[in-house]
C-alpha cells in the first residue's frame, strides 16, 4: 500500500518549527533566589510578589520532582536551564502594534496569528506570548470599554494587584506539587482575564505561547476570574521550533468562577513532538486547575492535545459551589516516540454538582498514550453525578494505551457512570475508503475524525476547522 | 475494457482463482454465478485490490492499463467501483460528510475544485429519492446501525455519486427484501450505458430477472467452467451447480 518517505513527513508535518532570528536576552542559567528576583525586577514587581515568588522557592527547596506518570522522562538538570528569556531591548511593553518589532509580528504571522487588528479573525482577541514576555495583545481598549480585563499577568500584577493578590495561588496552592511550586517561584508570562459581574464576554480570548530561545524553559501563569453572572471563552494555542534538545514548558492556570459565572477553556497544544526517533520535542509539564466557587457556575475545559514529546497535565475541576458543573473534553493524540499522560480531577463538594468527562486517546507509531482521572464526591455532595466516557484508538501495533480511571465516593446519593472502549482502525475501514478513492492518509484521517468529533466539535467555531486539520497532520506517516 | 488473463491469486497461502480468463467490453454486463467457495467474491477483491489477495501470475487490464500495479484509491479514481457484500461502517463519520468526501476525491483527481456545499445537497436529495433513501440517513454514521437494505442501497447510492466506468456487484442482493430488490435494481438500471461495464456476483436469479445480463458465468474451483446468455441463469435456477 501507499509507502511514503518518512523523511517527507517530518519536513511537511510540523510546520512551526522555524527559529526566529531575533537577538534574545537572558538571565544567567540557574535556579536560585539570585535568578527569581532578577525575573521580578525585569517585570517590575511590587515587593508583594517577590516575596511570594520566594516563599514558593523555599518550598520546593524540600521538594522533588514526581514520579508517577506513566512516561520515561530524561532527568531535567534545573540548574542547567535559563528561567528568563525575551527579545533583547524589549525593556517595557509596547505600547501599540507599531512599536512591535517586525520580526516578532512576521513570526506570529507565519504562525498563522496575525497580530493587525483589522487582519485577526473577528471577534478573537489575542495575547502574544514569546518566550518569557507577552509583545502584544490585540482588543484591549475595546474589551476595556465593557469592563472586561485581559492583558499579560505581568500587567494585571501592576495595575490589578487586590485582584492578582486575592485570586493567584487561590486554586493551585504554592506548595501544590514540584512543577507547580517551581512555576510559582520563576514565572514569567500568560494571561490575565477578568469578566465583571454579568458581562458575557463578546469576544473569544486567546493567548498564543510561541517558545523561541533555546536551552530555555517557558513558565507560563495563567489566571481568568469570572465574576457573578458572566460568561467567557478562551482559547490558547501553541508552538516551538524543531530542536534536538528537550525544552521545559511548566504551567500553571488557575480558573475561578463565581455564582451563576460560566468559563469555557480550550486548549490548542502543538508544542514540538519531537523527531520520529524521539529526539527533541517539549516536555509540557503542566497544572491546569478551575474552581467552581459559586453556586451554578459552570468550567469546562476543552484540550486537543497533539504536539510535546511528553504532555503531563490533568485539568481539573473542583465544585465548591451547589449545582456547579465541571466539564473535561479531550483529545490526545501520540505518534512515534510521543508520551502523553492527560487526565483531568473532578471533585465534587457541592450539592448536586455535576461531572462530564469524554476522552479520546489516539495513539500511533510506538507512541504511549494514557488517561488518568479522579472521580471524588465528598461526603456534602449530595446528589452528585458524573458521566464518563474514555475510548482509546489504536493506528497500528506497537504503541500503547492506558486508561486509568479512579474514584471516590463518600456521598451516600451521588451516581458514577463509566464508559470505556477500546478499538483499533481495522485494514476492512481503511481498504473501504480507499476503494471509494481516499488514498491512505486521507482514509485514516477520515476515520480519527469521526473518532473524536464530539470533542472536536467543542471547540470554538474558528478554531475546529483548523484543529481537524491538525487532527489529520498529526497522524501523518503512521500508515502504510 | 476489462480484460483478465489467466489469473492465479492466492489468498492466506490457498490457491483461489486458477488461470481465470475474463473479457468484459464496454456497456456490457457480466453475470457472475457459482456456488460458495468457487472464488466469486476473491474476483471481486482482487480486481479492487483488497490486501492480501495476492496475485502470483496473470495479467488484468482495465481500459487499456495495468491494473494490477495500482493502490486500491487509484483503482477507484481510474473508474472501478466495488459495491460491498458487507459495508464498512464508520462510527462518528456522518455519511453525509463522507459521501461529500470520497466525491471531492474524485473531483480532485480529474483537477476540479470541491463540490459546493449546495449543489452537493441538491445532488444527494436527487439520488436519495431515486433509491427511496431518508434524508435523515445521511446524518447518521456511515454504515452503522443500518438495516441491510440500507447498507445495500448506500452502496448504490455511492456508485451513482462516483460516475465508474466498471461496476462490480459482490451480493448487492442479499438483505434486500422484494421492494427493496426492486428500487435497487431500477436505480442500477438507470446506471446502464453504453460505456459503462458490470460484474454482478450473485447466487439468485431474481436479480437478473430485473437486471438483465448480457452473459453469465458459472464459476468452479477458481475459474470459469460454463458461459452463456440469461438462459444460463434461468437453468442453473432450476437445475443447480452441478
Amino acid at each position: 500500500m501507499n509507502k511514503v518517505s518518512k523523511d517527507n513527513f517530518t519536513q511537511e508535518k510540523y510546520k512551526y518549527g522555524f527559529v526566529t532570528e531575533i537577538e534574545s536576552e537572558k538571565i544567567p542559567k540557574g535556579l536560585n533566589e539570585d535568578v527569581i528576583k532578577l525575573i521580578s525586577k525585569k517585570k517590575n514587581e511590587p515587593e508583594w510578589m517577590l516575596e511570594w515568588r520566594l516563599s514558593a522557592f523555599k518550598r520546593l527547596e524540600n521538594m522533588s520532582v514526581p514520579k508517577w506518570a506513566k512516561a520515561e522522562i530524561d532527568e531535567i538538570d534545573f540548574q542547567d536551564l535559563y528561567y528568563y528569556s525575551s527579545p533583547k531591548d524589549f525593556k517595557e511593553k509596547p505600547k501599540s502594534l507599531d512599536e512591535v518589532d517586525p520580526k516578532l509580528l512576521e513570526t506570529y504571522e507565519k504562525l498563522g496569528i496575525p497580530l493587525k487588528e483589522q487582519k485577526v479573525l473577528a471577534g478573537v482577541a489575542v495575547d502574544a506570548v514569546f518566550d518569557s514576555v507577552s509583545v502584544a495583545t490585540t482588543f484591549k481598549e475595546k474589551l476595556n470599554e465593557i469592563g472586561v480585563i485581559f492583558c499579560p499577568i505581568s500587567e494585571a500584577i501592576q495595575k490589578h494587584p487586590e485582584l492578582v493578590k486575592k485570586y493567584i495561588g487561590s486554586v493551585i496552592p504554592v506548595t501544590d506539587h514540584f512543577y507547580a511550586t517551581l512555576n510559582s517561584a520563576v514565572f514569567s508570562d500568560g494571561s490575565f482575564v477578568y469578566i465583571p459581574k454579568g458581562v458575557k464576554c463578546p469576544m473569544e480570548l486567546s493567548t498564543y505561547f510561541r517558545i523561541n530561545a533555546s536551552e530555555t524553559g517557558q513558565f507560563e501563569r495563567t489566571l481568568i476570574i469570572a465574576d457573578e453572572g458572566s460568561y467567557v471563552s478562551y482559547l490558547e494555542g501553541c508552538t516551538a521550533p524543531m530542536r534536538d534538545e528537550n525544552q521545559l514548558h511548566a504551567a500553571n492556570v488557575e480558573l475561578v468562577a463565581l455564582d451563576d459565572a460560566e468559563i469555557k477553556y480550550s486548549t490548542v497544544q502543538n508544542w514540538y513532538p519531537g523527531d520520529e526517533n524521539g529526539k527533541g520535542g517539549i516536555y509540557n509539564f503542566v497544572t491546569k486547575r478551575g474552581l467552581c466557587k459559586g453556586k451554578n457556575s459552570k468550567i469546562s475545559w476543552t484540550q486537543i492535545e497533539t504536539g510535546s514529546a511528553i504532555t503531563w497535565k490533568y485539568p481539573s475541576c473542583i465544585l465548591r459551589g451547589d449545582n456547579s458543573t465541571g466539564e473535561f473534553y479531550s483529545v490526545a493524540i501520540t505518534n512515534n516516540y510521543q508520551q502523553a499522560d492527560t487526565g483531568t480531577k473532578m471533585i465534587h463538594l457541592g450539592k448536586n454538582t455535576k461531572s462530564r468527562i469524554i476522552s479520546k486517546g489516539i495513539s500511533a507509531g510506538k507512541s504511549s498514550n494514557t488517561y488518568r482521572g479522579l472521580v471524588s464526591f465528598h461526603k456534602k455532595a449530595n446528589n452528585a453525578k458524573n458521566f464518563t466516557q474514555c475510548d482509546s484508538l489504536l493506528v497500528g501495533s506497537e504503541c500503547k494505551a492506558n486508561t486509568i480511571p479512579l474514584t471516590e465516593n463518600s456521598s451516600n446519593s451521588s451516581s458514577i457512570e463509566h464508559e470505556a472502549t477500546t478499538s483499533k482502525i481495522s485494514d476492512e475501514q481503511l481498504f473501504y475508503c480507499m476503494q471509494r478513492g481516499l488514498d491512505a492518509e486521507e482514509a485514516q484521517s477520515l476515520i480519527v475524525n469521526g473518532f473524536c468529533k464530539e470533542v472536536l466539535q467543542k471547540l470554538p467555531m474558528e478554531f475546529a476547522v483548523e484543529a481537524q486539520k491538525l487532527v489529520s497532520i498529526s497522524l501523518e506517516g503512521s500508515v502504510g | 475494457m476489462l480484460e483478465i488473463k489467466n489469473l492465479n491469486v492466492t489468498v492466506e497461502e490457498k490457491q483461489i482463482l486458477k488461470n481465470l480468463n475474463l473479457n468484459i467490453g464496454k456497456g456490457e454486463v457480466h453475470a457472475i454465478m457459482g456456488p460458495n467457495g468457487s472464488g466469486k467474491s476473491t474476483i471481486a477483491h482482487t480486481l479492487a485490490g483488497k490486501p492480501n489477495y495476492n496475485v502470483d501470475s496473470g495479467e488484468v487490464n482495465l481500459n487499456g492499463e495495468d491494473l494490477l500495479s495500482k493502490d486500491p484509491y487509484e483503482r477507484s479514481l481510474n473508474g472501478l467501483f466495488l459495491a460491498f457484500q458487507y459495508p464498512i461502517e464508520l462510527p462518528g463519520v456522518t455519511n453525509a460528510s463522507y459521501l461529500k468526501q470520497i466525491v471531492n476525491a474524485h473531483r480532485k483527481s480529474r483537477k476540479e475544485t470541491p463540490i459546493d456545499a449546495g449543489e452537493f445537497l441538491k445532488i444527494l436529495k436527487e439520488k436519495s429519492k431515486l433509491l427511496d433513501i431518508p434524508m435523515d440517513m445521511h446524518s447518521r454514521f456511515v454504515n452503522a446501525g443500518f438495516s441491510g437494505g440500507e447498507k445495500k442501497k448506500n452502496e448504490v447510492l455511492q456508485m451513482d455519486l462516483l460516475n465508474p466506468s466498471l461496476i462490480i456487484m459482490d451480493e448487492t442482493d442479499s438483505g434486500l427484501d422484494v421492494d427493496a430488490l426492486k428500487t435497487t435494481a431500477d436505480a442500477i438500471n438507470k446506471l446502464r450505458n453504453d460505456e459503462r461495464s458490470f460484474i454482478i456476483i450473485t447466487h439468485y436469479l431474481r436479480l437478473l430477472e430485473y437486471i438483465e445480463p448480457d452473459y453469465v458465468h458459472v464459476f468452479q474451483n477458481g475459474s470459469v467452467i460454463e458461459t452463456g446468455d440469461k438462459t444460463l441463469a434461468s437453468r442453473i435456477d432450476q437445475e443447480g451447480y452441478s
